[in-house]
């Protein structure tokens, strides 16, 4: 399944080649092998430069049972990434800078390597990624001596960020740890400090609980109670009886919820044995991004957003536009296709990414994570974003979020 | 505007009260404030420093501008997606003009005519015939377009496009852009100097403000911002107002709490002044005695003796105040 933005992206480039006047192309790049044709109409000229990024986007396995207002859209982060390839013309077209997107649907028992390869094939240097931990590895570690920048915008596994990462890797998908850490800050700062530590089935559950353990060190909380989620994967039926037997641990602040397939974390508010909130990967959620997010120019985000796709944006499609706007917004400096060169700029102190959340973003340079602030809502409403106030760094607040570089295990190669 | 009712005998105050109302343009400067999150407008007396009215606008007001005369006020009502024009004096709404979607900022032509239209939704500038309302162009720019400026000669436009980070300068005669200038993240607000001899242009992330040369259209100067206590981070200029003599710019910093105060010769930042919470836009009063910031958090506006560089007062107005312009 491969599917093209770049019409779109060719009929706006050509519309702006019409509209860029002579004066616009005299700081142009001086490398630029079309200089000479400078003088003649500009609709004739080509652009200086084409920026390719694919996509590649690995199906997750579903979910037993979704609810209703959480069946996920057909162009779930796609659609993000075309629209940051959109954003990307609107800039670059006064500097004659060209982008195509290209993207790869993998079902769930598919090869994401397989459809990286077509993306290289076909001349796409820069590559979204939202495929499982170990698929990233292994295409990481394939194209290590190509020119080719990977960027993750899915998978949220601490180890890409540390024993695991790459030097060919950049990663604007939160990690856990950036996302517990940010729901830590604002419970120790309400002193909802004593959790019970609720922990679904798989593996992946299991590694968000490990990274809720370690926040709650990390910042003063206390896990107080912990169990496993055993009633099976569909308790929707029983959730009235089972819930409030399945809670009974004796006091408790916050109960926190460790459910990343949705399996059973949206039943457990309003059925706990005791009246207490649930947080976590269900209740006050910690995101990317959520449509009810409007501060700091993030309305005109959403609003383009659901203009061109007819939906909200959800933190995917948010994580997408990121991936692509991140090349895009490093272009307009380096005006230049080179992988390397626009890694070089995404690592440059002069760098930073809009993330609309009021801060300017940039990438740690050990582990090459972006650091940006994280939401944390409900279905409704945007409750606040951390780092919260008092949680002070001596760099960076944003760095009190994840692995900081006194923790990191990453060695980059 | 509603006066008090005096039961006095005196023919002579009756007739002073009523002549009064009969020439409500002998009355002092008056402030008119955009409030975003109650979708009015408060008119502030600036003689007495007081509110004297609300009026109710269209659905999230933010930019506001006056005409050369100051007899119109334009204020440009987002989510409604049009521009209102009241009348100065009689705080009437007198008509509505086309202004493309999401109008945020916008500035008039020095002769009173076109009107530019930043359309942040829409990556366009729109530019308008304020006395038919006929479209005259829709000027594509970069992501996000905000700022709005115009040299004094009303040679050239400039709008900021605030996700491309770029300053994109219009030859008016012909509506072309003509240079994209990079500058800082968030780009906010451009302001020509009274002589057009430079353009600052505000970014809000990047924390900076830059000078830049119309001669040539590249970056003089990056003024930046240094406040003890202050987190970096909060440091995001907005607002850019210039004194007509050239000598000082006043750079509201949002968060921070500040407007700093810069020698515009020097090009150094000479002093932080203390106003309201999230400090946004900025107004002088035409002699430019007085400057007026809104502060969006605190829903007040400071004003600030621009001669001494003192805070003098604070004022309640409505929430979120947003922007704001002083007619004679």
């Amino acid at each position: 399944m491969t599917r093209m933005a770049s019409a779109v992206g060719a009929t706006l480039f050509a519309m702006m080649c019409v509209s860029v006047p002579a004066g616009a192309q005299d700081g142009a790049s001086p490398t630029s092998p079309v200089a000479p044709l400078a003088a003649k109409p500009a609709k004739t000229i080509g652009p200086e430069q084409t920026f390719l990024i694919g996509v590649v986007r690995q199906i997750p396995e579903p979910p037993p049972w979704i609810a209703p207002l959480q069946m996920p859209p057909d162009d779930l982060g796609i659609a993000g990434a075309e629209l940051g390839i959109r954003d990307n013309l609107t800039s670059g077209r006064f500097l004659k800078l060209d982008y195509k997107l290209s993207s790869e649907i993998v079902p769930t028992d598919g090869d994401p390597l397989l459809a990286v390869e077509k993306l290289v094939e076909a001349g796409n240097r820069f590559i979204l990624l939202d495929v499982p931990p170990d698929a990233l590895v292994k295409i990481a570690d394939t194209y290590k001596d190509r020119d080719i920048l990977f960027i993750n915008v899915g998978a949220t596994d601490d180890r890409l960020r540390q024993q695991d990462c790459r030097a060919n890797v950049f990663h604007i998908a939160p990690s856990r740890s950036m996302l517990t850490d940010a729901l830590a800050q604002f419970l120790v700062t309400k002193r909802w400090q004593n959790w019970f530590l609720m922990v679904g089935r798989t593996d992946n559950d299991k590694l968000y609980a490990e990274a809720v353990r370690r926040s709650a060190k990390k910042f003063g909380g206390k896990i107080v109670a912990e169990k496993t989620w055993d009633y099976g994967p569909d308790a929707r039926a029983t959730a009235q009886s089972e819930v409030p037997r399945g809670t009974q641990v004796g006091e408790y602040d916050m109960l926190i919820v460790a459910d990343e397939l949705g399996e059973f974390g949206d039943i457990l508010p309003y059925n706990t044995w005791l009246s207490r909130p649930v947080a976590g990967t269900q209740g006050l959620m910690a995101l990317s991004w959520h449509p009810t997010m409007e501060n700091w120019g993030a309305s005109q985000l959403q609003s383009r957003f659901f203009k061109q796709s007819k939906r909200l944006m959800q933190p995917l499609d948010f994580q997408m536009w990121q991936g692509a706007f991140a090349v895009g917004s490093a272009s307009l400096k380096t005006r230049n296709s080179d992988p390397a060169k626009v890694k070089a700029q995404m690592l440059s102190p002069d760098y930073d990414l809009p993330v609309f959340k009021g801060v300017a973003a940039t990438f740690r340079d050990w582990d090459q994570q972006l650091r940006q602030p994280i939401l944390l809502t409900h279905a409704t409403n945007t409750v606040t974003l951390s780092p919260q106030a008092g949680f002070l760094h001596q760099s960076s607040p944003l760095d009190t979020l994840g692995f900081d570089r006194p923790e990191s295990r990453c060695k980059l190669k | 505007m509603k006066r008090p009712i005096l039961l006095s005998t005196s023919l002579a105050t009756l007739a002073a009260l009523l002549l009064a109302d009969a020439l409500p343009a002998e009355a002092s400067p008056r402030a008119f404030v955009t409030n975003e999150r109650d979708h009015t407008m408060s008119v502030v007396d600036m003689e007495t420093l007081k509110v004297i009215d609300t009026i109710k606008t269209g659905r999230r007001p933010r930019g506001i501008i006056a005409s050369p005369d100051g007899k119109l006020i334009y204020v440009c009502a987002s989510d409604d997606n049009r521009v209102e024009v009241y009348d100065a004096a009689t705080l009437k709404l007198v008509k509505t003009l086309r202004s493309g979607p999401d109008p945020e900022l916008f500035v008039l032509h020095p002769s009173g005519n076109p009107l530019y239209i930043a359309n942040e939704d829409d990556n366009m500038v729109t530019v308008v015939n304020v006395e038919n309302n006929e479209l005259i162009a829709e000027i594509p720019v970069g992501v996000e377009p905000e700022g709005m400026g115009i040299s004094p000669d009303g040679k050239y436009m400039v709008n900021t496009s605030e996700t491309t980070n770029m300053a994109h300068v219009v030859d008016t005669s012909n509506n072309e852009i003509i240079e994209n200038i990079l500058v800082d993240s968030r780009p906010r607000i451009a302001e020509f100097t009274k002589d057009g001899k430079q353009l600052w242009v505000s970014a809000e992330v990047g924390g900076t403000v830059a000078v830049i040369d119309p001669a040539t259209w590249k970056i003089i100067k990056k003024i930046s911002f240094k406040i003890p206590g202050v987190a970096d981070d909060a440091i995001q200029p907005v607002g850019v107002r210039i004194t007509k003599d050239g000598s000082k710019a006043f750079v509201a910093l949002g968060p921070a709490n500040r407007v700093a105060v810069v020698n515009a010769k020097t090009l150094e930042v000479e002093n932080y002044l203390l106003v309201g919470q999230r400090v946004w836009q900025l107004g002088f009063t035409p002699d430019e005695k007085f400057l007026l910031s809104t502060n969006g958090n605190s829903n007040d506006i400071s004003v600030i003796d621009v001669d001494s560089q003192k805070v003098t007062k604070s004022l309640t107005v409505g929430r979120a105040p947003w922007g704001v312009v002083v007619v004679p």
